[in-house]
């Protein structure tokens, strides 16, 4: 029941916006997200409502973060195999 | 993500033990089936399911007073179309609709706005289910009746908060939890502060997590990366939508409107402030605060359910004699093999992959 679809906006007039979700154009309201929005950002939708801006640049840098550690792990065990890591 | 899938394993095998990761979203359980993730993840990691569904903790009885209420006359019923096939303790409300009661399946809870100023001579009522995504849209829909003077709008209040529920589950210690994967959409609205409990008071790790198979891998590393280093935090990987203190415009919004209360979750039971009821001022908001159609026991689960147990993770839904046989999604005993994200209904859509190994 929580599905929710990160839309984009392709017309706002005050709270209301037209967004385009996988191809089809839907009216959302505006007045839950916290922060403003432009023509053209991505807005996460459920119900006919905008419940957040999508920022997918943190999203990146996350995704980054991980591979970045996985990358490390992988390397540090190659160094120096079963040794300090021992488990708890 | 085969990095990811690499860091699991190798994780895994370093952890060295058998861990139990609980997703407690449906659209998690609903993705993770999608994608096989449980047939490619190590052995050593069990994926239990939990109760992340708000379709399937509605009770027989709301679900039973609610036909009652939609076949007055001057009543107009408006849900989202998860609740139609919901088992009551004899119909559900989409058998009622074909009995003549006045129910109308809406996308938006705003829609019920349009119906009631059509229908000024009926009072609308609202089934008002779902957990934290959900709760700021109805309380909008609320906030808009109450401006614009929408006198026939009411709700039937059956929201659900997830933390209380979550904080249960853990304080009954009916099971054990290595990790959570938390929900997404949920933690939108709320935050990840709120979660703190579970860190602090039971030092299980938890990532609030999204809904692509490369989110729940990454999501999986992360929690099993907690586990590896003897932490027990509230990470975020669904980091595009969800801020530490969530979304304070609808949490204000929704108790503006609402204030917690004692709820019943079928098959689990009642949970101390894990509801919510209209607050002061917009108690008229509430259908039963007109309509008091008569005060009901707590439910029972028909004969042989164990919904209960497989909202909790105890059991996995194969494991009751019901699923499949008595109980399928084209005629459902339970709720939980009712909605699209409910742990029967999903086990028994991906029973040919998963039905052998349970």
């Amino acid at each position: 029941m929580c599905l929710a679809v990160p839309s984009k906006i392709i017309t706002k007039n005050n709270l209301l916006a037209i967004v385009d979700v996988y191809g089809a154009r839907r009216e959302v309201s505006l007045v839950l997200l916290p922060e403003d929005v432009e023509e053209g950002d991505y807005v996460l939708v459920h119900a006919g409502f905008a419940i957040q801006k999508v920022d997918f640049e943190a999203a990146k840098e996350t995704m980054k973060m991980q591979l970045l550690y996985a990358a490390m792990f992988e390397s540090e065990e190659e160094k120096m195999p079963k040794a300090g890591l021992e488990p708890a | 993500m085969h990095e990811l899938l690499k860091l699991i394993e190798k994780l895994s095998k370093t952890i060295a033990r058998k861990l139990n990761i609980m997703e407690v979203c449906g659209t998690h359980t609903a993705e993770i089936f999608k994608h096989g993730i449980r047939d490619i993840l190590p052995e050593s990691i069990t994926l239990l399911s939990g109760p992340g569904c708000p379709v399937c903790v509605t009770s027989i009885n709301d679900i039973d007073k609610t036909i009652e209420i939609s076949r007055q006359d001057d009543i107009i019923l408006t849900t989202f179309g998860d609740m139609m096939r919901v088992p009551g303790s004899r119909l559900s409300l989409s058998d009622a609709r074909a009995e003549g009661a006045n129910i109308i399946v809406v996308y938006s809870p705003m829609i019920s706005l349009d119906i009631a100023r059509l229908n000024q001579n009926k009072k609308i009522v609202f089934l008002s289910t779902g957990f934290e995504t959900t709760i700021p849209l109805i309380a909008a829909t609320i906030e808009e009746a109450e401006q614009s003077r929408i006198d026939n709008f009411h709700i039937y209040p059956l929201n659900k908060l997830l933390p209380p529920a979550l904080n249960f589950l853990l304080d009954s210690k009916e099971i054990a939890i290595d990790g959570f994967i938390l929900p997404g959409h949920v933690s939108t609205i709320i935050g990840s502060d709120i979660y703190e409990f579970i860190s602090s008071k039971y030092s299980i790790p938890s990532v609030i997590t999204g809904f692509t198979a490369d989110d729940i891998l990454t999501g999986i590393a992360m929690l099993l990366r907690q586990i590896y280093e003897e932490r027990s935090d509230i990470e975020i990987q669904y980091s595009s939508v969800v801020k530490k203190q969530g979304n304070k415009k609808a949490l204000s919004l929704i108790y503006k409107y609402f204030e917690p209360d004692l709820a019943y979750w079928r098959g689990i039971g009642l949970i101390e402030r894990s509801g919510l009821s209209l607050g002061q001022g917009f108690k008229h908001r509430d259908i039963n605060s007109i309509f008091n159609i008569y005060e009901m026991d707590l439910d029972e689960a028909p004969k042989g359910c164990m919904c209960g147990y497989v909202l909790k993770g105890i059991m996995t839904p194969p494991e009751c004699s019901l699923f499949g046989q008595k109980c399928t999604p084209s005629k459902p005993m339970g709720a939980c093999m009712v909605s699209d994200e409910g742990n029967c209904a999903i086990y028994y859509k991906y029973r040919s992959a998963n039905f052998l190994k349970k």
